[in-house]
């Protein structure tokens, strides 16, 4: 196993979560670690949580902080191969041969290959971070065809060989675990449950991501979220929902509204789903009372 | 390696705590055990936390069983110590240790296994006999229209196909090699459907007793019907019947399937039954991307939460989970049992149960509903 203490000049959790949080982003001290041996190890991080916890700012924030290309590969049911790895340019190959007439052409030349993303990132390994967004959405064979991406990080075209990377790529995938992944794609990576961070970390959250928020606003929106995710929605907020309420409530009170108004008026940036509103309206002015308080 | 010769002292505790979680349900795989030795020295490690959120990263506990993990893990660092701080949640890890694979592992009763064990049990077992009568049109419906309307799925591969949504050019450009580069023809490709898994999980306890004969002569001619069908009959304890029902003739089938199975018409712990269910990886596996039916009143005598969890659980793996009770006969039902209304939002339909008609009619309506 391929170990590297070091990567750019980050030598520990504590220096990567600096160096996260001059990405803007906040990162507590478990996925700090997972991050930092993610690196270190050479292996694909794997990050779980329910929507909206910041798992694709995570990788996008890696990233950052390597100073290298996000590539992103969002999977949806039906992905395949030729949308994952590489496909041949047919259209360019039939012309050239036509082209070619009576001469010899090698059809099969990088001219001709079209690069997707996992090629893309395997081709330069030193300055891409490859990010596999909601890889519960993929179907099991694609699953156990990233497997075997993941493990050697080789590819295999028929007509050229196999192509090696020169060193393991930084590979970040992640799931809303709509679907239990497999086993073995959990034992490749090292793993990291994102739960919802603590209302101390995620008021800190919101002011840093939201333009003008005030501390006292920030508080209350995170306190209300905090007692929203409590109840059994469909959809419970996430960060970014905390974030754009807080937003919204501070835009509504500019214009005039109260305060409490505000947060309520504003409540459809948090809830997104017809029968959880239905659900929370009776007790929303206490709930928002409670955490103004 | 030379490192092997001067680690092992200190190298011994993380592996015997490796050892410790795979006694108790963990499956760590030995690649895992290097990372984690590697994870530890990289960190340094300075401090016990430090230990800790290694493993967390690199063991990869799942989320539900991390409370057991940190269990584990102050019970094999701290020691003592962390036994006098919490005495009372200890007790938990050791049962879970003496325990283990044991016998008290519940109700699961394989088709190898299942009448010796099940003798010395105290729960009423009974033997069951079908009496036989003639095929409903019901049944026959199904064994005629199984192929063609039974949920498909899309496979990962393409074939040749007269018409599809993909141009096959890969064929194309080989036809116009032949031809001096002249395109002829544009090959066409489509997904190869596949049929689906079907998971039928029946229950056989006292409450459902007039319905358990018509639902087994149905899981029969399911059976039958169409490949990748998975059937398990539930009551206070779980049995495969998959094999025996594979037998062609249905009175062979049925009976042999009466034997094996010895908790009839008995009470019900639905819960139990499913977390027995996918606690066990060759069986857990069967719900992946399948269609789960459940055939059940949803009358449990158990704790509704093992219930919901459970279901949760299915609904995750599963493509589609139905759950058709015999209760659910006017059109706008409305669960009340206290078990029926927890699982309701992780199940995709609650539908009728009451007849084989019924039953029928739904399994056949899976697969133009929601396509591939």
């Amino acid at each position: 196993m391929p170990v590297r203490s070091n990567i750019v000049g980050i030598d520990s959790p504590e220096a990567l979560e600096k160096a996260l949080r001059a990405a803007y982003y906040l990162a507590d001290d478990g996925i700090a670690t997972a991050s930092y041996l993610a690196l270190a190890l050479g292996k694909p991080l794997l990050l779980e949580g329910a929507p909206g916890v910041g798992k694709t700012e995570a990788a996008k924030a890696i990233a950052a902080v390597l100073g290298r290309k996000l590539i992103r590969l969002q999977c949806y049911e039906g992905i395949d191969a030729s949308a994952a790895l590489y496909e041949w340019n047919y259209p360019r190959q039939m012309l050239a041969i036509r082209q070619a007439g009576e001469e010899s052409i090698d059809i099969y030349g990088e001219a001709f290959l079209i690069e997707r993303p996992m090629l893309a990132a395997l081709r330069a390994p030193d300055a891409t971070v490859l990010l596999i967004d909601e890889i519960d959405r993929a179907d099991q064979e694609f699953e156990a065809f990233l497997l075997e991406f993941l493990s050697d990080f080789q590819i295999s075209i028929p007509e050229r060989g196999t192509l090696r990377a020169a060193e393991h790529p930084v590979v970040v995938l992640t799931s809303n675990r709509t679907r239990d992944l497999h086993e073995a794609l959990r034992r490749r990576c090292v793993y990291h449950w994102i739960d919802y961070p603590t209302a101390e970390h995620e008021a800190r959250i919101v002011m840093m991501r939201a333009s003008s928020v005030a501390e006292q606003t920030a508080r209350a929106v995170v306190a209300a979220v905090g007692k929203l995710r409590r109840e059994p929605l469909s959809k419970a907020p996430g960060i970014a929902e905390a974030v754009d309420w807080a937003e919204a409530a501070t835009l509504l009170h500019k214009g005039g509204a109260g305060w409490p108004d505000a947060f309520k008026r504003s409540i459809g940036v948090a809830l997104k789903d017809e029968e959880d509103l239905h659900y929370i309206s009776p007790r929303l002015d206490a709930l928002i009372a409670e955490a103004a308080a | 390696m030379s490192d092997e010769l001067t680690l092992p002292r200190a190298a011994r505790v993380f592996i015997s705590f490796v050892a410790l979680l795979r006694v108790n349900g963990f499956a760590v795989a030995p690649e895992q055990t290097t990372a984690f030795l590697a994870a530890i020295e990289l960190l340094g490690p300075r401090s016990l936390e430090h230990i800790r959120k290694a493993g967390l990263a690199t063991l990869a506990p799942p989320p539900e069983r991390r409370a057991t993990y940190d269990r584990l893990f102050d019970l094999h660092f701290r020691g003592s110590e962390a036994i006098e701080q919490a005495d009372g949640e200890d007790e938990e890890v050791v049962r879970l240790q003496e325990e283990g694979r044991g016998e008290d592992e519940p109700l699961l009763a394989d088709e190898a296994n299942e009448s010796g064990l099940a003798a010395a049990r105290t729960e009423a077992l009974v033997e069951r006999r079908f009496a036989q009568d003639t095929t409903t049109d019901a049944l026959r419906r199904l064994s005629h229209e199984a192929a063609a309307r039974l949920p498909r799925r899309r496979g990962h591969r393409r074939r040749r196909a007269r018409r599809g949504p993909f141009a096959d050019l890969r064929r194309t450009l080989r036809e116009s090699v032949r031809n001096d580069g002249e395109v002829l023809r544009l090959g066409r490709l489509r997904r190869r459907p596949r049929p689906r898994r079907i998971l039928l999980l029946i229950d056989v306890s006292g409450s459902m007793k007039a319905r358990t004969e018509e639902n087994m002569k149905l899981a029969h001619a399911l059976t039958q019907a169409a490949r990748n069908v998975e059937v398990f009959t539930f009551g206070t304890r779980l049995t495969r019947v998959t094999r025996t029902l594979r037998l062609k003739r249905r009175e062979q089938a049925l009976n042999a399937a009466a034997h094996l199975v010895s908790d009839w018409d008995g009470g019900t712990r639905i819960g139990d039954a499913l977390q027995a269910f996918l606690a066990v990886p060759r069986f857990g596996s069967y719900a992946r991307g399948a269609t789960v039916v459940v055939i059940s009143d949803g009358l449990e005598r158990g704790d509704p939460a093992a219930l919901r969890d459970a279901i949760a659980k299915l609904s995750r793996r599963a493509w589609r989970v139905s759950w058709l009770t015999p209760l659910a006969t006017a059109p706008g039902f409305q669960p009340q049992t206290e078990a029926l209304i927890a699982i309701r939002r992780f199940v995709d339909d609650l539908a009728s149960g009451g007849s084989s008609e019924a039953v029928v009619s739904h399994l056949l309506s899976l697969g133009s509903g929601r396509a591939a």
